[in-house]
């Protein structure tokens, strides 16, 4: 009684989606970023879903590189968060709108 | 069995990320995501992908939601207002992946794929951890190289970021 591939599908999609709608609806910095990892993770499940049920381990090798690039997009994405804080002491991302035409 | 162990996992990780996206503090929401790794890392257990459960505590709960967590506390926010003014945007991309995603469902049903096509499968008798370290020092090599370098950059531009005031000239 095994659990078939589509509920792990659906699972990735209703955590993506909840990673977009937190990217669109937030106005903290720190809750977008959160959204990212959200979407990764999304991803994630369903790589290692296809590995399991193709019995092919490149999808787990992949994860493996999707963390290592959630790594530094964390360390990068902090220093520059820390980065605006110092210069305009808000991370209300309504507050830089510099580039929004 | 697993269908037990399967739900439980799905229902804590659809309710955790929305907690994520829903919590009025930043430090609930990271708390949240927090639960939400540690039930990824169950369900990559049940699917037999036990070295990447491992990583996945070590590296998203230990070191990347830590790393958050330490963030959120050092730059001491206040509460402010949680939601954009762009929610109709937000709501209609929203809408729009959800209808996409049951037309898909509703046209490939619910039928599991067929077998295996890839090259590398996975090796009986060994570990999952010996069988990922075979495939990542052999097909991989050059891609996890590259992810050192990756690493590397990331490491660098994140203390050049955060050392400086932003409209400082970069001469040091």
């Amino acid at each position: 009684m095994t659990v078939p591939l589509s509920y792990y599908l659906v699972l990735s999609g209703i955590v993506f989606l909840t990673g977009v709608i937190g990217v669109l609806l937030r106005r903290n910095i720190i809750i977008i970023l959160l959204s990212v990892e959200l979407m990764l993770n999304a991803t994630n499940i369903n790589f290692v879903a296809f590995s399991q049920y193709l019995h092919n381990v490149a999808g787990q090798v992949f994860v493996f590189f999707a963390l290592t690039v959630a790594a530094a997009e964390v360390a990068v994405g902090l220093a520059i968060i820390i980065a605006l804080y110092r210069a305009k002491s808000t991370i209300n991302i309504d507050e830089f709108q510099l580039l929004k035409w | 069995m697993e269908q037990v162990f399967f739900f439980y996992f799905a229902c804590v990780i659809a309710a955790a990320s929305v907690l994520v996206v829903a919590a009025h503090n930043p430090i609930y929401s990271a708390l949240a995501l927090l639960i939400m790794f540690f039930h990824v890392a169950g369900l990559f257990v049940t699917l037999h992908a036990e070295f990447l459960a491992a990583v996945q505590i070590i590296v998203y709960a230990g070191a990347i939601l830590v790393l958050y967590l330490f963030v959120v506390m050092l730059l001491n926010l206040r509460h402010d207002d949680r939601y954009h003014r762009q929610w109709p945007m937000a709501a209609v991309v929203g809408v729009t992946l959800v209808i996409e995603a049951v037309i898909l469902t509703a046209m490939k049903g619910w039928a599991t794929p067929v077998v295996a096509t890839g090259t590398e499968t996975t090796v009986e008798g060994t570990t999952n951890a010996g069988t990922i370290g075979d495939v990542l020092y052999s097909t991989y090599l050059f891609p996890f190289e590259v992810a050192s370098l990756i690493l590397l950059v990331a490491m660098i531009g994140a203390i050049i970021l955060a050392k400086k005031d932003l409209g400082e000239p970069t001469e040091s």
